[in-house]
């Protein structure tokens, strides 16, 4: 089934074919093993995230999909091809766009400026041409805006577009770096705990745009949460991860039924 | 009005043009040390190195004649020919632009997330190393420097301005020279501001020195934009040292305009660009007023030389982030 071509959800969106994959990921820092030996794929359109208590290796695994860390052995396919070591900025180059556990955003730019930035790499006016052909330049900041105002809107944040980020609280700065992801048009959307040091109400929040976002647009999500309540309603499929090592993958009443994934998160000793 | 208040106005208008020239070296640094946290004490001298590099190449110079003589026993000195200025300013720009790439390719590519005590020292480093360079390059002669600039007091201002002060006043002094420096000044400055609001690549430069992290992650290259911002400020630093190598001539002290930026660095903020153009100004017509007015007077004179630092350590006391810097906060 994993290498199927479309299957159909309950709700009614359709996964397609496996769009990511990483094959037997080992990364190390000095002595400390951080991924041992993880292989999982994602396929298009899915919700996937990707679970563990603490140190589990959870935010080493999404660096090593974002280009961050690179991984001592181990391959990364991405749109079936395999992917050459990589620098950050070129891997978002190639459509995979993420947000931060402790959120990376301009603080000193206003929310629209913020999420323009994420149009950045797809404007194709280069330096000269922006001085001599004006018009090509003006239609294509036009586009981009039309572009940013419509998730700016998706998102519910129009009466904080000019607002400077750093003044805003932290659910709302959430929102604004999902929005700045969002408006590269990503083929995978990588998000570092989402959720993380939020309320009830904006943890819910959060899990309606999630949905919406991959309802809406269709795309492909790969999530890190170490929340486990939060996860299980939201994704199609799971990888648990504990002490750097996978434990688990499946859909999420696989994984909660899982002995493994149950010891993790229950504590029991490991030997 | 009495002559004595034209000639104040005089010194402040003189005031004014130097603190454009100022504002110039200091406009090097901001966008060095906004965009990639490197103090860049070497700014004077890419300001020498530029001039040097200009005046040299108008004048048809061999580049390490001197090198060459010695290696290979020829007697080379100049290929014999002028080249036209705007040319010479383009292989100058050119210079710069190869300079900055080699920077950053050779050294701050490798010093990425040192503490920035360590990126200063690299900085002292590129400086002795730049300035021997230029020597080995292009000799260490005096050179002119003439683009062409008119010298001189300007004699329309000083005549039409004449009548104001009765008898005993002749008109303002103003250089052609200044007035040039100040039009040039804030036509690069107008382009500088425009360039980093509505260009992409002026987007992302603002991006990088905001969160070098964030950057990386909407695509943007940190190599590449350092690489630009090293030779924005070599081109910064070309149009100042043309503007003062103009005045008095391109001579090894022209780095030590580096000095006078300082001060208005504290005045304005490292971090800000409209800080840089009004702490220049401020610092220029604050030093030249001061001279007039309580120096000569009073104090023997000389005052221009420390008066800029005194009322920059007032600024470190009172509001060490400068007049529009950032506003230091940390949390503990």
């Amino acid at each position: 089934m994993q290498d199927a071509g479309t299957t159909i959800t309950a709700d009614g969106r359709t996964i397609g074919p496996v769009v990511m994959e990483m094959k037997n990921i080992t990364l190390r820092f000095g002595g400390v093993v951080a991924i041992q030996d993880i292989s999982f794929d994602i396929r298009e359109g899915e919700i996937r995230a990707i679970i563990g208590p603490n140190g589990a290796g959870k935010s080493s695994m999404l660096n090593v999909i974002s280009g961050f860390y690179v991984p001592q052995e181990g391959e990364v396919w991405f749109k079936g091809e395999k992917r050459p070591p990589m620098k950050p900025f070129e891997v978002a180059r190639q459509g995979i766009a993420r947000t931060f556990q402790n959120i990376a955003l301009f603080e000193g730019m206003t929310v629209l400026d913020n999420i323009m930035t994420g149009r950045l790499t797809r404007m194709k006016a280069g330096l000269l041409a922006q001085m001599i052909w004006k018009g090509r330049a003006e239609e294509e900041e036009i586009e981009n805006r039309e572009a940013v105002e419509k998730i700016i809107d998706f998102l519910e944040i129009q009466h904080i577009r000019k607002t400077p980020v750093g003044r805003l609280p932290y659910g709302l700065k959430k929102r604004v770096e999902l929005a700045r992801a969002l408006a590269a048009e990503p083929s995978i959307l990588l998000l570092d705990e989402p959720m993380a040091g939020m309320n009830v109400e904006e943890k819910e929040d959060m899990s309606r745009f999630i949905l919406d976002v991959n309802d809406e647009y269709g795309t492909t999500i790969a999530l890190i949460e170490h929340d486990m309540g939060v996860v299980m309603d939201l994704s199609d499929r799971v990888v648990v991860m504990d002490y750097g090592k996978k434990i688990g993958d499946g859909t999420p009443d696989e994984v909660r039924n899982n002995q493994a994934v149950i010891d993790a998160y229950l504590g029991v000793a490991h030997d | 009005m009495s002559a004595d208040f034209y000639y104040g106005v005089e010194v402040f208008l003189n005031g004014l043009m130097a603190g454009v020239l100022y504002a110039l070296v200091a406009l090097g640094f901001v966008l060095i040390y906004k965009a990639s946290g490197i103090f860049n004490y070497a700014q004077g001298v890419m300001a020498l190195f530029a001039a040097l590099t200009l005046a040299s190449i108008i004048e048809g110079q061999v580049p390490f004649a001197r090198l060459i003589n010695a290696t290979f026993g020829t007697e080379i000195h100049d290929f014999g020919w002028r080249v036209p200025v705007l040319l010479a300013i383009v292989l100058s720009i050119g210079v710069m632009v190869a300079f900055a790439w080699l920077v950053q390719r050779l050294v701050f590519r490798h010093l990425v997330g040192q503490a920035p005590i360590i990126l200063f020292m690299a900085t002292i480093g590129l400086a002795y190393f730049l300035e021997g360079f230029g020597d080995l390059m292009w000799g260490s002669e005096i050179k002119t420097l003439d683009i062409g600039i008119p010298q001189g007091g300007n004699r329309w201002i000083e005549e039409h301005s004449a009548f104001l002060g009765g008898d005993d006043f002749y008109g303002f002094f103003i250089d052609n020279l200044d007035i040039v420096a100040a039009l040039v000044a804030a036509v690069l400055v107008a382009g500088l501001v425009a360039f980093a609001q509505y260009s992409k690549q002026g987007r992302a430069m603002r991006a990088v020195a905001d969160d070098h992290q964030a950057a990386l992650s909407v695509g943007i290259s940190l190599d590449f934009i350092w690489v630009l911002v090293w030779s924005l400020a070599g081109f910064v630093a070309l149009v100042a040292g043309v503007m003062w190598g103009a005045k008095s001539g391109v001579q090894f002290s022209l780095s030590l305009i580096a000095l006078k930026a300082l001060p208005v660095l504290m005045l304005g903020g490292f971090t800000s660009i409209p800080g840089a153009i009004v702490g220049g100004l401020i610092i220029g017509v604050g030093e030249k007023l001061f001279e007039y007015l309580v120096g000569a007077p009073y104090l023997g004179g000389a005052t221009e030389n420390w008066f800029a630092y005194v009322v920059a350590l007032l600024f470190l006391v009172f509001r060490p982030q400068g007049l529009f810097g950032e506003k230091i906060i940390e949390r503990v």
